[in-house]
């Protein structure tokens, strides 16, 4: 049985880059468009970079700051410093 | 020597804060100051083991709450200043929102209360700074939720005294009771009921495809009210999930315990959530997703993942998901067709669907729409157009346990009736299912206490016997204004005006 997970932004400024970012880095993700809304699923795990942020972003970034435009989220979360993880094990 | 400045990371803060609030006590006994935390026989052998993985600390915490605050209450303002009432996509959608407002806010504000007094029952330092967290964010969920309506109550009915509402009315008692159900339960339950089954499993079902579908039709208050309350939301399920894990890992005869809260509270759940399956399928009058679609995606999808996951604890899932899974067909049409003929007693209005409404159902429903429902919308449409508008004068009989009218059909058997019963001491107690049913026979002292509003009323208890006196004296709803058919109504009226549009009888009284 196929097991994703799946994170949901709201459709604004910032989350355009944190959807790009999750699909650079997650090249077997899967993104919906819904009203006023993002939603990325995938097979088993999703993960989100510092890194590739800051470089979207051209500016420092903290994982937290992703809390503000994330709707919601399906899968074990794994959070540092440097990436924010959603994975079924 | 120079001392290096180090900055911590999230790891090290998180600790810092969860382990310098905890303490060994010295002169009272740790059984004294948290009373409550073994008797539901959930055995707690290290409690350093919790984790919560946002790691938020306090400082994080009222930084990114401020600037969702600060979104938020910019936007409530444009709406407001842009009379963004008038650019919804019907008048019939607000009537969503009386729902919500009377029947979900409240709940926001009794997980305040749940989470503030449950935190206090863990020895727990990182359990308690999580559920103190969490009730400070459904406190902002109730608030922010009735500062957004606040705008609608201005230009429509039916908004006018939700608390009152929620603690009184008829199918309220189903939310109201739900809540009050986990809230004296001992607080390990609590968690289960609320963090586990109801927000990780359940609630996105009413904040992502509905708030979306608020998107759809014009109303962006509520979506960013909703899509706001949702972001502190992907905080509490990644709890929920840790919750359940961390109970399970801690002792293995905490495994038979959780999986009947799991059992049992993804049918109470199930049962509350069967009134966002009718705001989404009618109320809505533009359409995003069905509730069949929903569940797919956000319980059998997700939950199927996620139950998978849960498997090498020796978790099964729900033990009636799969009438659940079965009623995704049904649930929105047997629901409206009930509230339909009590309109004389809702805060809100009802309708027959538009014929286009008709046939989206038809496409999303193809195997019971047509076969099931759609005849009786004809024969309540002929009636009404004829002058009979049906209600229903007959008090329902309602399901002792998830306080819903006995209205359920059988799996598989959508025209047989979903109705148990049993004695308990002498007393004759009504449900609406096997599952309602099971979960009285588990626990018959707290059930026995319910507060039923149809029986209350004919005991006397309600200010009259007469449904009018209950609905204006009692219930606080205004006749004439907040309840019956939505054609016709005076926010209907209002809304033709809006739009430009004069409605036919005004006509007649010009002339
Ligand atoms: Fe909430
Ligand atoms: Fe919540
Ligand atoms: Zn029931």
């Amino acid at each position: 049985m196929s097991q994703l997970v799946f994170i949901v932004f709201q459709d604004n400024d910032d989350s355009r880059y944190l959807a790009e970012a999750v699909m650079d880095d997650n090249p077997h993700a899967e993104m919906q468009h819904q009203p006023a809304m993002i939603r990325i699923q995938a097979e088993k795990r999703l993960v989100m970079n510092r890194e590739t942020m800051e470089e979207k972003l051209g500016r420092d970034w903290d994982v937290q700051e992703m809390l503000i435009n994330v709707i919601s989220i399906g899968g074990n979360v794994d959070e540092d410093d440097d990436h924010f993880i959603l994975e079924w094990k | 020597m120079a001392v290096q400045n180090k900055k911590l990371n999230l790891k090290d803060k998180y600790q810092y804060l969860t382990r310098d609030m905890g303490w060994e006590p010295t002169y009272q006994k740790k059984k004294d100051i948290f009373p409550d935390e073994d008797f539901e026989g959930i055995k707690i052998t290290d409690w350093s083991q919790w984790e919560d993985p946002f790691r938020l600390t306090m400082d994080s915490y009222w930084k990114y709450q401020a600037e969702k605050e600060k979104k938020l209450y910019a936007i409530f303002d444009a709406f407001a200043q842009n009379n963004g009432h008038q650019n919804i996509s019907d008048a019939r959608y607000v009537n969503a929102l009386k729902l919500f407002l009377t029947g979900v806010s409240p709940l926001e504000h009794a997980a305040f209360q749940g989470y503030a007094k449950t935190g206090r029952q863990f020895s727990g330092a990182g359990a308690r700074v999580a559920c103190q967290m969490q009730a400070i964010d459904e406190l902002r969920h109730s608030q922010t939720q009735q500062h957004a309506m606040s705008h609608y109550n201005k230009h429509f009915n039916g908004l006018h005294d939700a608390a009152h509402m929620h603690d009184r009315v008829w199918f309220l008692s189903v939310p109201k009771s739900f809540f009050d159900d986990a809230r004296t339960a001992g607080p390990f339950e609590f968690l289960t009921a609320i963090s586990f089954s109801f927000e990780y499993v359940l609630t996105n079902l009413l904040f992502v495809p509905f708030m979306s579908g608020a998107a759809y039709n014009g109303d962006m208050a509520t979506v960013t009210f909703g899509f706001s309350a949702q972001s502190d939301e992907a905080r509490h399920m990644t709890l929920g999930l840790e919750v359940i894990k961390f109970i399970l890992e801690q002792h293995e005869d905490n495994v038979p315990i959780v999986q009947r809260w799991i059992d049992k509270w993804f049918w109470r759940g199930f049962r509350l959530l069967s009134l966002v399956s009718m705001m989404m399928d009618y109320m809505l009058p533009n359409k995003v997703m069905s509730w069949s679609e929903a569940w797919e995606v956000y319980y059998e999808q997700n939950g199927g993942a996620l139950f998978k996951d849960l498997e090498r604890y020796g978790i099964r899932p729900p033990k009636y998901q799969d009438v659940a899974n079965d009623a995704k067909h049904h649930l929105s049409h047997q629901l409206w067709t009930t509230f339909y003929q009590y309109s004389q007693a809702t805060n809100f209005h009802t309708w027959i669907p538009e014929k286009e409404e008709m046939d989206w159902m038809s496409e999303k429903y193809p195997d019971t729409f047509d076969k099931y429902y759609r005849p009786r919308y004809e024969h309540l449409a002929k009636e009404a157009a004829a002058g009979r508008r049906f209600y229903n004068n007959t008090l329902p009989q309602l399901c002792q346990v998830c306080q819903v009218p006995t209205l359920f059909t059988e799996m598989g058997a959508p025209t047989k009736l979903s109705h148990r019963q049993l004695k308990y001491e002498g007393e004759r107690y009504h449900f609406c299912s096997e599952a309602c049913c099971e979960i009285f026979e588990h626990e018959p002292e707290k059930y026995i206490q319910a507060w039923l509003p149809v029986h209350q009323i004919y005991q006397g208890n309600c200010e009259g016997a007469d449904v009018e006196t209950v609905v204006q004296k009692y219930y606080h709803i205004n006749i004439g204004e907040d309840n019956f058919e939505y054609l016709g109504s005076p926010d209907h009226k209002r809304w033709l005006s809006i739009k430009g549009v004069k409605p036919a009888d005004e006509d007649k009284n010009a002339a």
